[in-house]
């Protein structure tokens, strides 16, 4: 009988992988538990095991081929036949005696030079890499960065090159790591504090605020905090609702905090390096799903981005779209959509959420006259209600239509995708609110 | 509870005598001065007296070196002024004026200086612990060989962050001396209502972490345990704990109503067991110093503590324009 093994979902974001080796050949008898195959999923390389006994009969995908669909066909494995049988009748494939066990693939940090694509992770990483080599006081702490290499991959590289003292895997404990590295921080080092998603600083939230962002202030400027916090945040896929949820406005309530949001990997890496120089506790916002997007960047990029700046996207005159991270995609997507409509949307990339950009919320409303606010946040008192009330207090007269904002729906993440996809902004909720202001 | 510990048969010297005597008489009569300027709504808010605890923190001062870090909790007028800051600062911060430690904005309980190794003043119980072991993090990652004094309170100990500082303090061998200065009561609640492990010095004990339970209200005895433990946590690295038996005098807060316990457990301590009464006896019987010089000795240092309330006093409010200023660190 012949069983098909398929390419399997390995996180809940995956929805394709590269196989990177057969780890058997064909002709091979397999037990319940042997590794077939290695893959390389966007978060990690592992392998993949027999579900079932029996012998390794084709294979349907070569070595080192990418882009594999989740619940593709990769291989048929005969169960009730013997090896001999095989033998001889099919094709045989060479696989090279490599030690099976090594999960994780050490990749040299230094990207290619001739790369001119690059990816949010790897812009990220980079900059992490950068700040360590240029200040020795830079280190980087939190769930799996270390070993591991990162949860999500972000941090790839680095225990390889700056070793333990600097890459420090930490114990499952936020509150005492955060606080910790706060600690470390008054003495003068420089912690970037990976949160594993920042569903987890929930529980650091007391040090977070009572202790990085408050102490400068309370010591009459004695005591600075420089400290980044990262990790991903936002609506990951069917994790439901302690996993997924946007906090950003949480953090941008607190004054002593500076908090990013940034979308494109060139952004992720200048704002990462200016977050970390900065003398400030600073939210480093990402988002899961970005990770694997691609951006180019210019060779030796090593461009310091400001915080506090935010940046146009696209150009337009009729209504400014105004968002960060994610959301920006959903943008771009409907603007294109609004163009053939006649529509001609401007976005505005916020980058850093506090301390706003309140200049460029207001220079853009003077030229569109009319803002649609976009956040995967919560509505009540998030980031959308913030830059309403900026627009209201400073660009009233310039306003054509009242601003609108698309936000998520006031409910914890449901699991079921249908129920997911309504809870978030969605294209046609966007394009349908925009075109409700032109009629 | 605290005749459990054990006696110390070593005798200061005369030197370390005086100069303990002197902090531990400053602690009191600053506190004492503090109270009174409490009462005449000059000093606002919060206010957490150490009267009764002194010998702890000078103890354990005298046991440290230049470079060496102490962070405490919200009860740390005592603390800053054995640090060496000084008591015009730390009085003129207690009025809310523009010559305080932290120009007025931070209060009792958050104050900082960096010259003098004091990270604080800290007003979230328990918050001072991961703190400090952060700060023993930064000595091991820059091999400095200094140990951080690390202060929290019986109720503190009870807090969840304790033990996950505890965890990593001992998985990554940090030179923290965690010192729980137990008097007692959390606010109102004695230690016998609230832990279920009674001996603090324990509580490292699932991981891996020794402790010693110490007579803090005997300057000797201090001085003995902290000697030790400095000289174990600085050459070997590794944390440990010592957790101070000790007493406070007044209530936790200015606005305790004190049902929770009796005058006469109050006055049991005061009479029998007072840290500066028992180190002033021993001057006296060692010849160290006579009555008449204790005399003089005192009158200092209640001219040092009327000097800081009236400094305070003539400190001007801090300008408006303060509001916004330090919110943000502007550069490197």
């Amino acid at each position: 009988m012949k069983t098909e093994v398929y390419m399997p979902a390995m996180s809940p974001s995956m929805t394709e992988g590269t196989l990177t080796k057969w780890l058997v050949k064909v002709g091979d008898h397999l037990k319940i538990g042997d590794p077939i195959a290695e893959i390389e999923t966007d978060k990690a390389s592992m392998e993949v095991e027999s579900q079932i006994e029996g012998v390794i009969s084709e294979f349907l995908v070569e070595n080192g081929q990418g882009q594999i669909a989740v619940k593709t066909p990769i291989a048929i494995i005969e169960t009730n036949t013997s090896t001999e049988k095989l033998k001889g009748k099919l094709f045989t494939n060479t696989i090279d005696d490599q030690p099976k066990k090594k999960i994780i693939k050490d990749r040299v940090i230094d990207h290619d030079k001739k790369q001119d694509k690059i990816s949010v992770r790897e812009a990220i990483r980079d900059a992490l890499a950068e700040e360590m080599r240029r200040d020795k006081n830079v280190f980087v702490m939190g769930e799996e960065v270390a070993e591991y290499q990162g949860a999500y991959k972000v941090t790839q590289g680095l225990l390889q090159e700056f070793g333990s003292a600097r890459v420090i895997d930490t114990p499952i404990t936020e509150n005492g790591f955060a606080g910790l590295a706060i600690g470390a921080s008054f003495s003068g080092l420089k912690p970037v504090v990976e949160f594993m998603t920042f569903n987890f600083s929930l529980q650091a939230m007391d040090h977070i605020i009572n202790s990085a962002a408050k102490t400068l202030y309370m010591g009459g400027g004695q005591l600075n905090c420089p400290i980044v916090f990262r990790g991903p945040n936002g609506a990951a896929a069917r994790v439901a609702a302690q996993h997924s949820q946007d906090l950003t406005a949480w953090f941008s309530h607190i004054p002593g905090l500076k908090v990013i949001s940034p979308f494109s990997a060139r952004d992720h890496k200048g704002l990462l390096k200016a977050a970390i120089r900065d003398p400030n506790p600073v939210i480093f916002l990402e988002n899961e799903i970005l990770y694997s997007e691609q951006e180019s960047i210019l060779e030796d990029n090593n461009d310091i981005i400001s915080i506090g700046k935010a940046k146009i996207l696209r150009e337009g005159s009729d209504i400014t779209l105004i968002s960060h991270s994610i959301s920006l995609k959903m943008c771009l997507e409907a603007s294109k959509k609004l163009a053939r409509k006649n529509i001609d949307c401007e976005i505005l990339d916020l980058r850093t959420i506090k301390p706003l950009d309140t200049k460029a919320i207001i220079s853009s409303i003077q030229k569109t006259n009319k803002c649609v606010v976009v956040e995967q946040g919560w509505s009540q008192c998030g980031v959308s209600s913030e830059i309403i009330s900026v627009i209201m207090e400073n660009a009233f007269d310039w306003l054509d239509a009242p601003v609108l904002r698309l936000t998520g729906k006031d409910v914890p993440m449901p699991y079921a995708e249908n129920l997911e996809n309504l809870a978030l902004p969605s294209e046609d909720e966007l394009i349908k609110m925009v075109e409700s202001l032109f009629e | 509870m605290i005749n459990k510990t054990k006696k110390i048969s070593r005798k200061l010297s005369k030197s370390d005598a005086i100069e303990a005597y002197k902090k531990m008489l400053l602690i009191r009569r600053f506190e004492e001065k503090a109270g009174q300027s409490y009462g005449l709504g000059q000093i606002g808010g919060f206010c957490h007296l150490y009267i009764g605890q002194e010998a702890v923190v000078v103890g354990l001062q005298m046991c440290i070196r230049d470079g060496d870090q102490v962070i405490t909790t919200y009860r740390d007028h005592g603390h800053m002024l054995a640090c060496g800051m000084s008591p015009d600062g730390v009085m003129a911060e207690l009025y809310g004026r523009a010559d305080g430690y932290s120009k007025g904005k931070g209060g009792s309980m958050h104050m900082f200086s960096k010259e003098a190794n004091f990270f604080g003043g800290h007003g979230i119980v328990g918050a001072s612990v991961p703190l400090g072991t952060g700060l023993a993090f930064s000595n091991k990652y820059k091999k400095n060989k200094a140990v951080t004094l690390t202060y929290f309170g019986d109720g503190a100990a009870n807090q969840g962050q304790v033990y996950e500082s505890f965890n990593m303090a001992k998985l990554w061998e940090l030179p923290c001396i965690y010192v729980i200065e137990n008097n007692r009561y959390a606010m109102g609640t004695s230690v016998q209502r609230s832990s279920a492990q009674k001996d603090l010095s324990q509580r490292g004990i699932s991981f891996g972490i020794e402790g010693e339970q110490v007579n803090g209200m005997d300057i000797e005895s201090v001085i003995d345990a902290g000697k030790r433990a400095v000289t174990k946590v600085r050459n070997n690295g590794g944390p440990y704990i010592l957790e101070m038996l000790t007493y406070r005098y007044r209530g936790h807060s200015m606005s305790d109503p004190a049902q929770y316990r009796t005058r006469d457990e109050v006055k049991e301590v005061r009479e029998h067991s007072d840290p500066i009464e028992s180190l002033k006896n021993l001057i006296i019987e060692n010849n160290f110093l006579t009555e008449d010089k204790l005399q003089v000795l005192n009158a200092e240092i209640k001219q040092v503590v009327d000097q800081s309330a009236q400094f305070a006093a003539d400190s001007p409010l801090p300008d408006p324009s303060e509001l916004f200023v330090d919110v943000y660190q502007l550069d490197a």
